[in-house]
């Protein structure tokens, strides 16, 4: 393998790696700040035991997010040192503005929730846990628009031997950047809604904890269906977009090979990459790809046939990590609704089977998020930045295999421990519950008074 | 032209103030397993950063930002030359932060030591490449129009090595002092004691960088040229000696405000010396990296300029007003009675 074969697997792995705690932070951020807001403005002191517990947990994952997210601000500039050259001045923007306006700010608040609980009044606990999620949700704004001009590059111009920034309005409010920052906190939302509702119907099965596990349950059941109906949503006018912005991407996340008027929607489809062309077709629906793509069910949608084969990105995992994904939330707006249906009044502990499935669905948004990446990023190849410049021409030209390798391989083992940790801890503390003993929390709460 | 320059303060200031923040951090991990005598006192060591580390460490990531958004080919050049530096520092800074996280979670005495080291390396091995790094970069690094010619060895050379001795020396001094200041009784005593002995060393390591840097550098240069800004290295010895002074008087947080300022007065002294190259060449200074000719637009830095004038006085304002409201000393009550303390 190559550096920049190697130095592609890396950031895969950084990234990927990174965005399985990032969604979790996103989602669970904002239904902390609303148990505790519920304690504070109804003293019901369930909502502050749901607060410390569910917060235990969102720390064990936070702490992870935090660390892996510098690895990925060094790696433009250890491995991608030509692409970070190239656009540096104007992909450098919004990276810079993210850790001035929103990482300070969750990290600095972060540590006031944690340590504060003595030290502040409760509406000021409160304001710190807003302030986190606040932060944490303008820090994705910032990277996706930074990813989403790599997509959709807006606002530059190619002067001096590279891109320059023209127009810092037209970053801001690029529809490709600004969509799929919505599309990815609301699938956040869902990741944390699921977690939620995964481990209370763990505790509901064995009867544990039960009033407090029913509120839980019911709080991530709303917030759930309201995301879910939000990402698919979004999903569907950010794939509109990308059929107008980046047609090749499109094509292979549909497997269209053939230019085509009023082109029809295959729910079934089986493609052979050699012979440029799907050996089964079924189960289709006329004008519905033309539709999906432009909201108009006779518009041409381009086929892949139309870029020569160098443009074009790999078909299937473009193909596959789409239909799994939309696949997917579709199920997240079944499932929810029926959680919300089940989980009014007490109905919800009869649901045995109901509780099971939703135990068993925790990962599915986890495998969701991260299909969306893979259809968004391999999708954009072999472009780094999108008709701008080749993925090949970005790497760094002072690493060496050797290197790359030794880092591919210390990020697998570093990252693979920690990812075991981690999940040792969160099952740990997971099965053990809310503190019951709640000396701890009355004085706190005494204290406040 | 101004911008390029306002930028190039800015920078320096950025660097200054990460390592006045997280440089207290790095000596208080460095110190926890040396220090303490019992589990509660390891406790207690690292939850006295335990609200604020977080928050220090960003201002690591606004350098590293600010270096893309405004010098993008020294960003670009300067982290993929120093690959493998970089990346063991990387690796140092994601243990040191999940063993503050996660030490107290596990329930077992060998998952606490095997946390402590964590918390050792992860706060010893940052601060000493971090000095190779700027010591290599006062040097120069080995580079021209073909790339770099330097390997992470070649680094390790001897003024490297003092740079990055002087910077473990500098914030092992910095926490003793943060501890002494923010602890009680024997733990408090037993950190000024040690202060006493980090001080000789760190003095004895300062006069050989300053005079090592007259051979192995062009950083004196600019201050022959402007002898006023030698009032900044003067700064920086006059700030080491305050805080032998205060701290022999038992007055710990001037002595650890004297520490603060010695870091920031050390660094600035760097920063002048360097002006107005970023990654100086050593093979011929026609390759070096300058504020001039690897900046961005000025358009660009207009913009960064509105953003970081807006923003960042903020940050600083509710930083402060955080470090206020964990101003008092960490106890031990404090951490028996706080299930959330690490």
């Amino acid at each position: 393998m190559d550096v920049v074969t190697l130095s592609r697997l890396q950031f895969a792995v950084t990234s990927m790696f990174h965005f399985i705690f990032v969604p979790l932070t996103l989602g669970l951020s904002l239904l902390l700040a609303y148990m505790e807001s519920k304690y504070v403005s109804t003293g019901d002191v369930v909502w502050l035991r749901m607060t410390k517990f569910w917060g235990k947990l969102f720390l064990i994952n936070f702490t992870l997010g935090v660390v892996t997210g510098i690895t990925l601000e060094f790696q433009f500039g250890m491995n991608w040192a030509e692409y970070s050259r190239y656009v540096g001045d104007i992909f450098g923007a919004p990276l810079a503005i993210e850790s001035t306006v929103a990482f300070f700010l969750e990290s600095s608040f972060i540590g006031l929730w944690v340590f504060g609980w003595n030290k502040v009044s409760r509406k000021v606990h409160a304001l710190s846990i807003w302030l986190v999620a606040l932060a944490t949700n303008l820090s994705g704004l910032w990277i996706l628009l930074a990813n989403g001009w790599m997509q959709h590059p807006v606002g530059y111009v190619i002067r001096n031997g590279r891109a320059e920034m023209t127009d810092f309005m037209a970053l801001l409010s690029n529809p490709y950047g600004l969509l799929k920052f919505f599309h990815t906190i609301f699938s956040g939302y869902v990741v944390a809604a699921f977690f939620v509702m995964g481990i209370s119907a763990w505790h509901l099965l064995r009867k544990a904890n039960q009033d407090f596990f029913r509120r839980s349950f019911r709080v991530a059941a709303t917030f759930g269906l309201v995301s879910a109906l939000l990402v698919f949503l979004v999903g569907d006018f950010h794939a509109a977009n990308v059929a107008g912005t980046q047609p090749a991407k499109f094509a292979a996340m549909e497997a269209v090979w053939e230019t085509k008027e009023a082109a029809p929607y295959h729910f079934m489809l089986i493609p052979d990459v050699e012979k440029e062309r799907n050996t089964v077709e079924a189960i289709s629906v006329p004008k519905l790809l033309s539709f999906l793509a432009f909201h108009d069910g006779n518009a041409v949608v381009r086929g892949l046939k139309e870029f020569p084969k160098g443009d074009r990105p790999p078909v299937l995992p473009v193909l596959a990590g789409f239909r799994g994904m939309a696949g997917l939330g579709m199920l997240f707006m079944l499932l929810t609704f029926m959680a919300v249906i089940l989980s009014r009044k007490e109905r919800i502990d009869r649901s045995r089977f109901f509780l099971r499935i939703m135990l068993y669905a925790l990962p599915l948004p986890y495998i969701a998020t991260q299909l969306g990446w893979i259809v968004a990023e391999v999708g954009r190849q072999p472009w780094i930045v999108y008709n701008v410049l080749r993925t090949a021409d970005g790497v760094s030209r002072s690493i060496s295999v050797p290197q790359v390798i030794a880092s591919l391989t210390g990020f697998t083992l570093l990252y693979g421990l920690l990812a075991l940790v981690d999940l040792y801890l969160l099952v740990k503390f997971a099965r053990k519950g809310p503190d019951n003993d709640l000396s701890s929390i009355v004085r706190t709460a005494r204290q406040e008074v | 032209m101004e911008y390029q320059i306002l930028w190039f303060v800015l920078w320096g200031l950025l660097w200054a103030i990460y390592f006045m923040l997280d440089g207290f951090d790095f000596g208080t991990g460095m110190l926890q397993r040396f220090l303490a005598r019992d589990n509660t006192e390891k406790r207690i060591i690292i939850n006295t950063i335990g609200p604020v580390w977080d928050g220090n460490e960003v201002w690591l990531i606004t350098a590293g930002g600010a270096t893309f958004a405004a010098f993008p080919t020294t960003y670009a050049l300067m982290f993929s030359y120093l690959y493998s530096a970089l990346l063991i520092i990387l690796f140092a800074l994601i243990i040191r932060g999940v063993a503050f996280e996660f030490r107290g979670k596990g329930g077992s005495t060998l998952w606490e030591q095997s946390w402590d080291a964590a918390i050792f390396f992860g706060s010893f091995i940052p601060p000493l490449l971090f000095g190779v790094a700027f010591g290599n970069i006062f040097q120069g690094l080995p580079m021209d129009g073909s790339g770099y010619h330097g390997t992470l060895l070649s680094l390790l050379n001897p003024y490297g090595i003092l740079t990055g001795v002087l910077f473990v020396l500098l914030f092992l001094q910095h926490g003793v002092l943060w501890l002494a200041m923010k602890t009680h009784g024997e733990l408090s005593l037993r950190a000024a004691r040690l202060s006493v002995r980090v001080w000789s060393g760190l003095l004895a390591a300062a006069v050989l960088f300053l005079i090592y840097t007259a051979f192995a550098t062009a950083l004196y240069r600019n201050f022959m040229d402007v002898p006023v800004w030698f009032a900044v290295p003067a700064a920086a010895v006059a700030s080491l000696l305050a805080v032998r002074i205060f701290s022999s008087a038992g007055s710990y947080s001037r002595a650890f405000f004297a520490s603060c300022s010695t870091i920031v007065m050390v660094i600035f002294t760097g920063i002048i010396g360097l002006y107005p190259n970023l990654l100086p060449s050593s093979i011929d200074p026609a390759y070096s990296l300058t504020i001039f000719n690897s900046s961005s637009s000025i358009y660009t830095l207009k913009i960064m300029t509105a953003v970081v004038l807006l923003f960042v006085p903020v940050v600083i304002g509710y930083q402060i007003w955080i470090y206020r409201i964990f101003r008092a000393k960490v106890t031990p009550r404090d951490i028996e009675s706080s299930p959330e303390a690490y």
